[in-house]
């Protein structure tokens, strides 16, 4: 099971999640198989409800699959603990989610440094990594804010950093811009390619097609499957009648 | 392009080569834009139909230019442009007549031309990105114009999702 050819970062294989709840079984993830280079920025799309959050939250070990192997970096997560999966989110894994999930009763600055400490840093230490970030991602001066008195835009961003703050290898993005208005999806599109541009490998899922466009690659989910995987260069103007039509110059 | 070189001039006189750049500015490098042949050529034709009058304007140690006005007529043809609202962009579309003629050949496959066509999309609204983080953040014009490529482009993206999930229930 071992690949030679690229830095492997995340693979999946014959992944199935099925959710029984009332009513019929929801086929949310039905075989996938997937790799991930190191270096990477990889957009899921697909119509809600086609079980790419599922997909998400396997390959976090938010969920477990019913049938299938995850790899990170090369190690079987088969065997893996809840406690160990924690483990790896804190170091290996960043996730931002939809709806921020920041602790509301604690500050701007500790929502950050909380994961360094958990993971074994220094306080000293946890608040410059802070201050980096926060810096690097326009928040100066809203440490000591509480997440309620943000807007969703800025505390996303607070996501971001408390997502980064451990240098994870792995980032992994749940609809990211789905509560956001537009300014606000621009600016996470603009700080995700900014961390990409960086080297961060980033697993994002989305259905807003402008977002996806920041990726490299762009993976299709429909039904619970893949049904494409492309690859995007975007360097060459597309030619012809205009892009869309909408930018024909008309005599 | 007429009407966009007579509604510039509806602003005061202005030779060709102003006229070309203030364009470039005002739309930024999303739009395709006029070479300096086609603008010439143009305005020799607007001259022609009596919507526009040149000037020549000597300069020392260069050839001539020509100053060009609007006329009355010119006017009037700007305002009725502004007056009359214009079609909207996607009424025909190439792509759908080969989604529907696709089964009947036995040449080409439904699912592969949405994937074909999807990619051609994501990679033009990259293609959309990227011009809009090059582009001069306070040209506001400009950056509503690849915000409105990209609306169109999500809906196309969105519609094809659609097509999809019709076209894989029927198989």
């Amino acid at each position: 099971m071992s690949d030679v050819r690229a830095p492997e970062l995340l693979r999946a294989e014959g992944l199935v999640k099925t959710h029984y709840g009332e009513g019929a079984p929801a086929h949310a993830v039905r075989g996938v198989d997937l790799s991930v280079t190191r270096g990477e920025f990889v957009a899921i799309t697909g119509p809600s409800g086609a079980g790419k959050s599922t997909l998400l939250h396997l390959l976090g070990g938010l969920q477990r699959p019913d049938e299938g192997s995850i790899w990170l970096d090369g190690r079987c997560t088969d065997s893996y603990s809840e406690a160990r999966w924690a483990e790896e989110r804190r170091s290996g894994i960043g996730i931002v989610f939809q709806f921020f999930n920041l602790v509301s009763n604690l500050s701007v600055a500790d929502n950050v440094e909380l994961p360094a400490l958990l993971a074994g840093r220094s306080p000293k230490q946890a608040r410059a990594e802070r201050e980096a970030l926060l810096a690097e991602l326009g928040l100066e001066g809203k440490e000591r804010s509480m997440p309620g008195e943000l807007s969703g835009g800025e505390q996303q961003r607070v996501a971001l950093a408390r997502a980064l703050v451990n240098h994870p290898p792995l980032l992994l993005a749940d609809e990211p811009a789905g509560s956001l208005d537009s300014r606000g999806t621009r600016e996470v599109m603009r700080l995700l390619s900014r961390f990409h541009q960086r080297g961060q490998t980033i697993v994002m899922v989305t259905h807003d097609a402008r977002l996806a466009s920041a990726a490299d690659r762009v993976i299709s989910f429909f039904d619970g499957r893949i049904v494409d995987d492309a690859t995007l260069d975007g360097t060459t103007p597309p030619r012809g009648p205009g892009i869309s039509g909408v930018l024909e110059l008309r005599d | 392009m007429r009407l966009p070189l007579l509604a510039l001039l509806a602003r005061g006189p202005a030779h060709g080569y102003e006229l070309k750049q203030d364009l470039e500015q005002l739309l930024g490098s999303a739009y395709p834009q006029p070479n300096i042949g086609q603008i010439y050529v143009t305005l020799g034709r607007l001259e022609k139909s009596g919507l526009i009058e040149g000037e020549e304007v000597e300069q020392t140690g260069r050839p001539n230019k020509k100053i060009y006005r609007l006329t009355d007529a010119g006017r009037e043809a700007v305002s009725a442009w502004f007056q009359k609202p214009e079609d909207e962009p996607r009424v025909r579309d190439e792509f759908f007549l080969k989604l529907a003629l696709a089964p009947q050949t036995g040449l080409a496959d439904q699912i592969t031309l949405i994937n074909k066509q999807r990619r051609q999309y994501l990679n033009t609204m990259r293609h959309l990105s990227k011009l809009a983080a090059a582009e001069d953040r306070d040209n506001r014009i400009a950056h509503l114009l690849i915000e409105g490529a990209m609306l169109h482009l999500q809906a196309d993206l969105d519609w094809l999702e659609r097509c999809q999930e019709e076209l894989e229930e029927l198989e």
